[in-house]
């Protein structure tokens, strides 16, 4: 392989590596152990959402609903912690384990997936239609749960047995925040069912050529179905982590969300035609955006050039990746 | 229609590299006013490539090209084309929502002086292009609602209308019926007299000869042969192609037909748009046996198979393998059964252009890989290894993106995938179309391994004498119906030809 191909090839590596000694120089507090543990608690987020948009966006869909189902699975873990469940016949109020809470959320999560799948492959409802309409139902039931209002003070009650859920937003294990722990594993489950199972190979085909895929005896509704369910998971389980993060459950936490997921795994080379691309790809493009983010925060930089600044980066990036595939 | 001076347009010792492979060397051809030129060679011997250098789509490595005399360099197809320059490609290139006169003007629509698209006049002028080719179609009809051979035949329209001076055409009959053929031929004729240049690429040798003037012959990338047309005859063509001497006409081993593996009783299909209703087709397909399903375009060959693999959700009737019911199957599960089928239209509905070869071949067999749920990629490279070897499937690597394969071995990817399952019953429709010679009897010589292997084989095809020579048995189908089954002697081209057509409204249920 020639130099230059291999520059092209690792454009995205080698951007990252980039962006990341510029900073450092521009500023020293960038390369600092407490700088990148924020920053990189920060990608797991982004992170963990863009791996199962990859997963949908490789099968040829996207899912424009993960925001606001990582709100909604928020306020139901809130809910479920701070009001509890009530059964007002008898009078007595279920206050559920925090582990309950979470799953309940998530699970809640790959429900609206599995619809997402269902009117996409049962009712070839366009993918960007069958999510949009779920983007505002999610949000909306999220609103309705408390009536627009935050649930405050997640840490739970000591005396009803509800308390930890904070813990897989806030805690640490061997000394790193628990989301990075869970980006890793997501990653790293991602890769290994995307290149070495017959559900990742299908997917690659389904995107790739769905009527082929079809006739060879591809389960094509079943896969679909998975991938929305798998991206449902994703986002459910950020909304769970942020509301532990923060200690309360705000009804508009993952606005513009499926935005930044989308930004990650086009910058990480996938095709949104489908049938091309890879989660480490998606890895890549969360932190090249992570990293900018955070590195241009602490130069000072205004916001409003911030957005301008990630804009861009998103073109160019596509750009070269159409550079290419034509080469 | 055309400039009536002399002109000329010549390609002088073109090279063509490519990464990894010489494409082209040293290779010279020449086009002249209302001359036919008929370029021949395997697939991946090079007619690809000299055509898109041609048409301005690539730009040749070395060697010049000369537009009367004069060196040119085309850098787009826009360049071809303004210089009079047009190629009908063998993969349809239309826009299916837009109306056939839409796609005849496209990138050059006629204009009102408001500067807005004069519909009147572009239907008017497709009318007029679509007569010209014998076909009464309404330029208003999206072109989606055509059936194949029609669309084809738009393809060819929308060159008319550019009034080209090169008229390039790849393998333009691969999908058109025999009456198709022949409106075909009489509009290459007119063109020619036109003063037109045809450069025509086909692999049907005695179409070439009926309509060529001139003759060039390709193999691994350099000129092998060159010839006034009236002076070669089919086997001369032959042996240039393949380097070696034609073989006699293969003796089929008739084989001895076995057990009943499917049977199929009283399959329909509503009618619905862009595909032909099946109207109680029963059929058994056995052991051992290579059963051929003749019928023109519109016969409903694909609509059978399909159903057979269960593809309709709105399909009646009963389905049985080894007597075991398939009714509830879904299409997995029918695969699983034991059915395989090797899809019509290789682009659209086989190849998974954005895989490689290893990955297209192991798509349908998969799960046998991942015996504990995980790929098993030793097993996975060893079985696409096998069947690759089985088929000669020539590809740089099992790694190579498939799309770098010519089109016989492309459709070689798609069988082995098929057979990749062990099927008890493989289902080609159509598995010749687009592909050479030498790959078309490795094809059918594929059919009868499979066969005598125990395998129940059925194929579709449009072409009378291949069916001829490769099937045990023939049904013949037309307008969704079985009209006759013949097998061993009675199996003529006289007989396939009259079933084919008894039914006197066939041509007009294509429309």
């Amino acid at each position: 392989m020639r130099f230059t191909e291999v520059l092209v090839r690792l454009r995205a590596v080698i951007a990252l590596v980039a962006v990341t000694i510029v900073f450092s120089v521009l500023s020293p507090e960038f390369l600092t152990a407490a700088n990148m543990t924020i920053l990189v608690k920060h990608v797991a987020i982004n992170a963990i959402l863009a791996i199962g948009m990859t997963f949908v966006i490789l099968s040829g869909g996207i899912d424009l609903s993960v925001g606001s189902i990582a709100g909604l699975a928020g306020m139901i873990a809130g809910a479920l912690i701070s009001k509890g469940i009530v059964f007002s016949s008898a009078g007595v109020v279920f206050y559920p384990h925090a582990s309950l809470a979470i799953v309940t959320a998530v699970a809640a999560g790959m429900a609206i997936g599995a619809f997402n799948g269902l009117l996409v492959s049962r009712l070839s409802v366009a993918p960007f239609i069958a999510t949009l309409g779920a983007l505002y139902v999610a949000r909306g039931s999220a609103l309705l749960l408390s009536g627009g209002a935050t649930y405050p003070n997640l840490t739970g009650d000591p005396s009803i047995g509800n308390t930890g859920f904070t813990w897989i937003g806030a805690g640490t294990l061997a000394g790193l925040p628990v989301p990075i722990w869970l980006m890793a594993a997501g990653a790293a489950i991602a890769m290994f069912v995307s290149r070495r199972t017959p559900f990742g190979r299908q997917v690659y085909a389904i995107g790739g050529n769905e009527r082929a895929a079809l006739l060879a005896g591809v389960r094509v509704r079943r896969v679909k179905i998975r991938v929305y369910m798998i991206s449902g998971f994703c986002a459910a389980l950020v909304g769970v982590l942020i509301a532990a993060q923060l200690g309360a459950a705000h009804p508009a936490t993952g606005e513009t969300f499926e935005l930044n997921a989308i930004a990650a795994v086009v910058l990480g080379g996938t095709s949104l035609m489908g049938g091309r691309g890879s989660i480490v790809g998606t890895l890549i493009g969360a932190f090249v955006i992570g990293v900018l983010a955070d590195g241009l925060v602490l130069l000072g930089v205004s916001e409003f050039w911030q957005m301008i600044v990630k804009g861009s980066v998103i073109v160019v990036a596509v750009i070269l990746d159409q550079f290419q595939r034509r080469s | 229609m055309s400039s009536p001076d002399a002109w000329t347009y010549d390609a002088h010792d073109i090279t063509k590299v490519y990464p990894g492979t010489t494409a082209l060397r040293g290779v010279s051809f020449s086009t002249r006013p209302g001359e036919v030129h008929a370029l021949i060679g395997e697939n991946g011997a090079g007619k690809s490539t000299l055509v898109k250098i041609l048409a301005g789509i690539e730009s040749p490595t070395s060697g010049r090209l000369e537009l009367d005399g004069r060196q040119v360099t085309l850098t787009s197809v826009r360049d071809a084309s303004a210089a009079g320059i047009g190629v009908i490609h063998q993969e349809l290139q239309l826009f299916p929502d837009l109306s056939v006169a839409e796609n005849l003007f496209i990138g050059r629509e006629c204009l009102t002086r408001w500067g807005s698209v004069d519909m009147g006049a572009q239907e008017s002028q497709a009318r007029g292009a679509l007569g010209r080719l014998g076909q009464d179609v309404d330029p208003r009809t999206l072109v989606r609602r055509l059936p194949l051979g029609l669309r084809q035949i738009v393809e060819i329209a929308r060159a008319l209308v550019a009034e080209v001076r090169v008229l390039m055409m790849d393998e333009p009959t691969s999908a058109l019926t025999a009456g198709e053929v022949d409106a075909l031929f009489r509009v290459i004729r007119d063109l020619a007299s036109h003063r037109v240049a045809i450069v025509y690429i086909s692999h049907h040798l005695h179409e070439l000869l009926a309509i060529a003037n001139r003759i060039t012959v390709l193999r691994d990338g350099a000129v092998v042969g060159a010839a006034a047309a009236a002076d070669v005859d089919v086997p001369w063509i032959v042996e240039r192609m393949t380097g070696r001497p034609p073989h006699a006409t293969r003796e089929l081993p008739t084989a001895a037909a076995g057990s009943v593996v499917l049977e199929a009783r009283d399959l329909s299909l509503p009618p619905r748009s862009g595909r032909t209703a099946l109207d109680r087709v029963s059929l058994q397909l056995r052991r051992g046996e290579v059963c051929g399903i003749y019928g023109l375009l519109g016969a409903g060959r694909t609509e059978l198979f399909e159903t057979l693999l269960g593809v309709h959700d709105d399909a009646e009737g009963h389905v049985s393998i080894d007597k075991r019911s398939l009714d509830r199957s879904d299409v997995t599960a029918r695969v699983e059964a034991g059915i395989a089928m090797v899809p019509e239209d290789r682009q659209a509905a086989g190849l998974v252009q954005s895989m490689s070869v290893q990955e297209n071949l192991t798509l349908a067999h998969l799960a046998a890989l991942a015996p504990r749920g995980v790929l098993d990629t030793a097993a996975e490279r060893q079985a696409s290894e096998r069947v690759a070897a089985t088929l000669r499937v020539r590809a740089p690597s099992l790694d190579s993106p498939v799309v770098v394969l010519s089109g016989g071995n492309q459709q070689k990817v798609v069988i082995g995938r098929g057979i990749m399952t062990r099927p008890r019953v493989l289902l080609l429709d159509d598995p010749t179309r687009g592909v050479d010679v030498a790959a078309k009897a490795e094809i059918l010589a594929t059919m009868r391994t499979l066969a005598a292997g125990g395998m129940a084989v059925a194929f579709a095809s449009s072409d009378l004498a291949e069916v001829v020579e490769a099937a045990d048995r023939v049904l013949v189908m037309s307008r969704g119906r079985v009209r006759a089954e013949y097998s061993g002697g009675d199996v003529t081209e006289e007989k396939l030809t009259a079933a084919a057509s008894s039914d006197p409204a066939q041509r007009d249920a294509v429309h």
